[in-house]
C-alpha cells in the first residue's frame, strides 16, 4: 500500500469564518466605501483567500517546509548553482531595522548607512573583478545580462555601430546568455566548442565581423574549465570594434587569482546568491550587479551610488544622460546586498581567495575520485566544478536522470543533469568550499554504489526515487493538461 | 572550509603537491597574488561593523507617511518565522520536484492567490518586482498582437515607466505616452492615442497619483484598436477594488512587497503576472503545475518549460531563469494570515484613514488637492511653498509627510498632468504624495495636522498666492 504523506492545498484546509491577523479599529470617523469611491470600481465578489487561524496556517507551511532539501539540511552539488552555506549572520544583519524598514524615499541624509554599505560593496566588487564601476540594481544573474547587453547596445549606437546587430556565444553557455542577448534586439550566433572544451578561437575568427555587437563568455567555462586564450579571445574581439561579456556564474572558482577585468572583459556580472553566500530562497530573492570598464560606465543605469568630494556624504547620482535608464524599480535587492556585504567583510581578502582554493580542490578531488566510474571528457584540472557523461550506464538502459534520482535517496540533492548541452548524459557537480571531507566521502559512496547497482540492479535506479514524499511526476500529464492553480 | 590536514589529502588524493597547480591553466600574466582588501572579521566584529552602519540610519515610525510604489505594512510576526525557515531560504529552483514539494506547493498557492486577486485564470510564479513585471507583460502583449508599439499611461510610475523605457530600446520598441486628464488625474481613453500598431496599452491601479483609473473604459478603447491592456495594479487594493480581470485586463502585474516584505530600501520583493489561459504558452518565467506521480499521488512540477531560455535558448519568451520565491511565499503566508475578511479589513482602514488626513490637510490653508479624481489611501497634494522644505521642516517635528514629486521624477522625462516636461516646472515642485496605512495610527494623522499648519503658516509667502 502507498502511503500518502503529501500536505493538502492551504485551500482546502481551511473553514469559514477563521483568520489569523487582527487589526486595529480605523479610529477615525468612518465613511461609507461607496461615498469614498464610485460604485463600479468596488469589488462584487471577494477573493477565495484561506480561511484559517495562525495554528493552522503556521503547521501548513512547517510542514511544506520539511518537503524540501537545502543547504541547511544536506549535500547539494548542483553545479553552475554554486550552493554553498548560507552563514546564519548574513539573515540577522539583512533583518537590522535599520535597513528592513527603511523606505526607499526616505531624506539621503536619513540613509547613510545604507547608502556606505552599498558604495562599499561596490568597492569590493570592484577589486574582485577589476573593473571600473558598479551597480548594484539587477534582481538576479540575467537580470544583470540583460542590463549589460543594453548597454552594450546602447555604447555602439553612440560610437557608429549601429549596424552591430551580432553576439556571438560559445555553445556551452548558460541558455540564459543568449535569451538576454535576444531579449535585447540582438541576434544570436552560437560557436561550437574545441576539442578541449574551450571556446574555439578559429570559429571566433571566422564569426567576427563588423556585425558583431559583442561576444559573451563564462570563464571558467560551464564545463568547469579555464578559457586559457581568453586574452587572444578578448584581443580578437576588441580588434574587431565588439564588446567583451562576461557571465560571472563562476566567479567563485577564481576570487583572488584572476580577474575579468584583466582578461579584457568590459561587463561582467555577479550573483551574489552564489559566490557571495546569499540564500537561494527556493529560486530568488538573488542579485545581479553589474561591473564594467571606462567604456561602458556612462551606460549605467540609474541611479549610482556616489560620494560627495566635500563632506563625504553618500549621495544618489542622476546626472548621467548616457544612461540606459532603469532595469528594476529603486535601488535593487538590498536585503540580499547586506546579506553579501556581511559575507565580504567578514571573509576578507584571505577568507575569500581560500573559499576560491578550497572550492577548485575539492571538485578536483571528486573529479579524481570518481572519473573511472564516471569519465569526464574534457582533460583537467577542472576549477570550481566537473562534468560528467554517464554515457557508460545506458549500456545498462540507466540515464543521467535516474542516476540523480536515485542520488535522492541518499540524501543528497543531485548534480546539474543534461547541461551544459554539449556533453551527453551529463552530469555536472560542484561541491562548493563549505563541504567537508566528510560530505565529499559520503556523496563519492553513494555514487559508487549507484555505479554497482546500475550493473546489478539497474531496476532500482530506473524507478528511484524510494523514499521521498512523492516519486517522479508525470510531467508529460503536467504540460499536456496544465493545471496551474487551485479550484473549489 | 578545509583544515591544513584535509587539504594535504586531497592534493594527495588528486595527485599534484600544492594548491597553485590546480590554477596552472590561467595564463601566468593574468594571475594575482591576492585581493587587495582588508583581513577578515570574526562574526562578533562582523556584526559590530554592520550594526553600526545600521545605526547611522533613521527607522521610519507610525509618523512616515512614505509610499509611491513602497508601503508600509503591519507583517505578521508568523510571517518571518516561516519565511526564515532554511529549508525554504536555502533550497534552489525546484529543478528536483520529488526532494522540493514545498516549494513548487507554496509556488501552486501563490498562483492561485494571484489568480483569485486579479480575477484571471494563469499566474506565473513571479517575476523580479513590479516595474519590469510591466516590462515583461509588454513583451508578452506585443508577441500576442504582432505589434511593435506601446502606449504607457502618465499615471505609470516614473521609474517603473522608465523600467519600460529601458527593456523597450533594446529590441527597439517605440513607447508613446497616454495623458492624464489634468482635472481628474484620471488616464484619457481617447481612440486617437490608439493607432493599430500599439499592441500593449500599460496603465496603473490606481496611479503614481494615487487616483483610481477607470479601468473598463480604458480597456474597452484599448480593444476597440486591437491592442491589450496591461493593468499594474497594487494588490493590497484588492478586497475593495473591483479585480481587473473582471473589468477587461489581459494582463495583470504588480508587486506583493505589500504582503509580507519588509520595505528594505525599495527591495526584494516580488512581482507577479497574471493572464488568460489563452495565452499562457506566451508568459515568461516559472510555472508551477499540478500532477501525479507514478503511484497516483497529486504532485507538484515545473511545466510548461518549453517556454523557457534552458530550453529554447534564444527564441525563450525571457530571460529570466529565477522568480522570486521566497518575496512570494512571505506574500502567500500573509495573505493566508489574512483571508478574504482581513484583507477587506486592512483596505478599508487605509482608505478610510486616508480620507480622514486628506480632509484635514486640504482644510489647511493654501493647500489643495493636485486632481480631483477618486482615491484609494494615496493622494497628491499641491502645497503654498515647495513640497522638499515642507518635508524637510515636518522632519524636524518627527513626521516624514510623504513623497516630494520631484524625487519620484529625476532622471526621468515624464511630467505632471497638463503641466510641462518636470522637474523644474513650479507646480511639481509644490506636489506631495502622501500615503497612509493601517501603521499610521489615528494620533499620527493628528501629529501630522497639527505639525503642517505651523509649519505652513512659517513657510507660506506672506502674500496671497501660490
Amino acid at each position: 500500500m502507498t502511503i500518502d504523506r503529501t500536505e493538502p492545498l492551504v485551500f482546502d484546509k481551511g473553514l469559514p469564518g477563521h483568520r489569523a491577523v487582527d487589526l486595529p479599529a480605523a479610529g477615525v470617523p468612518e465613511m461609507d466605501v461607496s461615498e469614498l469611491l464610485p460604485g463600479t470600481l468596488l469589488r462584487t465578489t471577494p477573493p477565495r483567500l484561506p480561511e484559517l487561524a495562525e495554528p493552522q496556517v503556521v503547521r501548513h507551511y512547517t510542514r511544506l517546509s520539511q518537503l524540501n532539501h537545502s543547504v541547511d539540511t544536506g549535500f547539494y552539488p548542483l553545479g553552475s548553482c554554486t550552493m554553498k552555506y548560507n552563514p546564519k549572520i548574513n539573515d540577522e544583519m539583512a533583518a537590522l531595522p535599520g535597513f528592513a524598514e527603511l523606505h526607499p524615499y526616505q531624506a539621503l541624509s536619513e540613509v547613510q548607512g545604507i547608502l556606505r554599505l552599498m558604495y562599499e560593496t561596490e568597492q569590493i566588487l570592484l577589486e574582485i573583478t577589476g573593473l571600473r564601476r558598479a551597480t548594484l540594481q539587477p534582481a538576479a544573474g540575467a537580470h544583470g545580462e540583460l542590463t549589460g547587453v543594453l548597454m552594450i547596445k546602447a555604447y555602439h549606437r553612440d560610437h557608429g555601430g549601429a549596424g552591430r546587430d551580432t553576439v556571438i556565444i560559445p555553445d556551452s553557455a548558460h541558455g540564459t546568455n543568449l535569451a538576454s542577448a535576444a531579449m535585447a534586439g540582438y541576434r544570436v550566433v552560437e560557436i561550437p566548442s574545441s576539442q578541449r572544451g574551450l571556446i574555439d578561437v578559429e570559429a571566433l575568427r571566422r564569426n567576427l565581423s563588423d556585425r558583431t555587437a559583442a561576444v559573451m563568455m563564462t570563464n571558467p567555462n560551464t564545463l568547469g574549465l579555464f578559457e586559457e586564450d581568453v586574452l587572444q579571445i578578448s584581443s580578437l574581439a576588441h580588434e574587431a570594434g565588439a564588446l567583451c561579456y562576461y557571465d560571472g556564474a563562476n566567479l567563485n572558482a577564481i576570487m583572488g587569482k584572476v580577474r575579468p577585468g584583466d582578461m579584457g572583459m568590459d561587463v561582467v556580472h555577479l550573483n551574489l546568491h552564489k559566490t557571495f553566500s546569499t540564500p537561494h530562497g527556493g529560486g530568488g530573492p538573488g542579485a545581479g550587479p553589474v561591473a564594467v570598464s571606462e567604456t561602458l560606465s556612462p551606460y549605467l543605469p540609474l541611479p549610482l551610488i556616489a560620494r560627495s568630494d566635500g563632506d563625504g556624504a553618500f549621495t544618489l547620482d542622476y546626472d548621467r544622460p548616457l544612461s540606459i535608464g532603469r532595469v528594476k524599480g529603486f535601488y535593487g535587492n538590498v536585503g540580499v546586498i547586506v546579506r553579501a556585504y556581511t559575507y565580504l567583510v567578514r571573509m576578507g581578502a584571505d577568507g575569500l581567495t581560500r573559499a576560491a582554493e578550497d572550492a577548485v580542490l575539492s571538485a578536483n578531488y571528486l573529479r579524481a575520485r570518481l572519473r573511472d566510474l564516471y569519465p569526464v571528457p574534457h582533460e583537467g584540472p577542472c576549477m570550481h566544478e566537473f562534468v560528467s557523461s554517464a554515457t557508460t550506464h545506458l549500456a545498462q538502459d540507466v540515464t543521467a536522470r535516474d542516476i540523480a534520482k536515485r542520488l535522492l535517496d541518499f540524501g543528497i540533492h543531485p548534480p546539474t543533469i543534461y547541461f551544459p548541452l554539449i556533453v551527453p548524459e551529463a552530469l555536472m557537480v560542484e561541491p562548493t568550499e563549505t563541504e567537508d571531507l566528510r560530505a565529499l566521502d559520503s556523496f563519492i559512496e553513494a555514487m559508487q554504489q549507484i555505479d554497482r547497482e546500475a550493473r546489478e540492479d539497474p531496476e532500482i535506479l530506473r524507478t528511484a526515487p524510494h523514499t521521498t514524499v512523492v516519486g517522479r511526476p508525470d510531467e508529460v500529464e503536467a504540460s499536456r493538461h496544465p493545471i496551474l492553480r487551485w479550484r473549489a | 572550509m578545509h583544515t591544513d590536514d584535509d587539504r594535504r589529502r586531497l592534493l594527495e588524493a588528486v595527485g599534484i603537491s600544492s594548491i597553485d597547480e590546480l590554477f596552472s591553466s590561467i595564463p601566468p600574466a593574468l594571475r594575482r597574488a591576492g585581493l587587495n582588501l582588508p583581513g577578515g572579521l570574526t562574526e562578533l566584529e562582523t556584526r559590530a561593523r554592520v550594526e553600526m552602519l545600521a545605526a547611522a540610519d533613521t527607522i521610519p515610525d507610525s509618523s512616515s507617511f512614505l509610499g509611491a510604489g513602497c508601503y508600509r505594512h503591519f507583517v505578521p510576526a508568523a510571517v518571518r518565522a516561516l519565511v526564515s525557515r532554511g529549508e525554504f531560504a536555502t533550497a534552489y529552483t525546484p529543478y528536483q520536484p520529488e526532494v522540493s514539494q514545498g516549494t513548487l506547493q507554496h509556488i501552486f498557492e501563490f498562483q492561485t492567490c494571484v489568480c483569485e486577486l486579479t480575477g484571471l485564470e494563469v499566474a506565473n510564479a513571479s517575476l523580479y518586482d513590479g516595474p519590469s513585471a510591466l516590462a515583461e507583460a509588454a513583451f508578452m502583449a506585443l508577441r500576442l498582437t504582432r505589434r511593435e508599439e506601446i502606449l504607457v499611461s502618465d499615471g505609470l510610475h516614473p521609474e517603473a515607466a522608465q523600467v519600460v523605457d529601458t527593456y523597450a530600446a533594446g529590441p527597439g520598441f517605440p513607447v508613446r505616452r497616454l495623458p492624464l486628464d489634468p482635472q481628474t488625474g484620471v488616464t484619457v481613453s481617447d481612440p486617437a492615442y490608439l493607432s493599430s500598431a500599439i499592441g500593449a496599452v500599460l496603465v496603473q491601479q490606481p496611479n503614481h497619483l494615487g487616483v483610481v483609473e477607470d479601468i473598463a473604459a480604458l480597456a474597452e478603447a484599448a480593444h476597440a484598436a486591437g491592442a491589450l491592456i496591461v493593468v499594474s495594479v497594487n494588490p493590497s487594493t484588492l478586497g475593495v477594488l473591483e479585480a481587473p480581470g473582471r473589468l477587461g485586463a489581459d494582463i495583470v502585474v504588480g508587486d506583493v512587497q505589500v504582503f509580507g516584505s519588509a520595505p528594505s530600501f525599495g527591495g526584494p520583493s516580488a512581482g507577479f503576472l497574471a493572464c488568460y489561459t489563452a495565452h499562457v504558452r506566451q508568459i515568461p518565467g516559472r510555472l508551477v503545475g499540478q500532477t501525479t506521480d507514478s503511484e497516483g499521488r497529486r504532485c507538484y512540477t515545473l511545466t510548461l518549460q518549453a517556454r523557457e531560455q534552458h530550453i529554447r535558448r534564444a527564441k525563450a519568451t525571457s530571460s529570466i531563469c529565477s522568480n522570486q520565491t521566497l518575496s512570494a511565499l512571505a506574500a502567500t503566508i500573509h495573505l493566508a494570515l489574512l483571508g478574504p475578511a482581513g484583507l477587506r479589513e486592512r483596505s478599508e482602514i487605509c482608505l478610510q484613514r486616508a480620507h480622514r488626513l486628506h480632509t484635514a490637510l486640504c482644510a489647511l490653508p493654501g493647500v489643495r488637492p493636485l486632481v480631483t479624481g477618486p482615491f484609494f489611501h494615496e493622494f497628491a497634494l499641491v502645497l503654498p511653498c515647495p513640497a522638499a522644505h515642507f518635508a524637510r521642516a515636518m522632519r524636524e517635528c518627527g513626521v516624514d509627510p510623504g513623497v516630494p514629486l520631484t524625487r519620484l521624477l529625476l532622471g526621468t522625462n515624464v511630467g505632471l498632468p497638463g503641466a510641462g516636461p518636470a522637474p523644474g516646472d513650479a507646480v511639481s515642485e509644490h506636489v506631495l504624495l502622501v500615503a497612509v496605512t493601517e501603521v499610521n495610527t489615528p494620533e499620527a494623522l493628528d501629529r501630522y495636522v497639527t505639525a503642517a499648519r505651523e509649519i505652513l503658516a512659517v513657510l507660506s509667502p506672506t502674500e496671497d498666492g501660490s
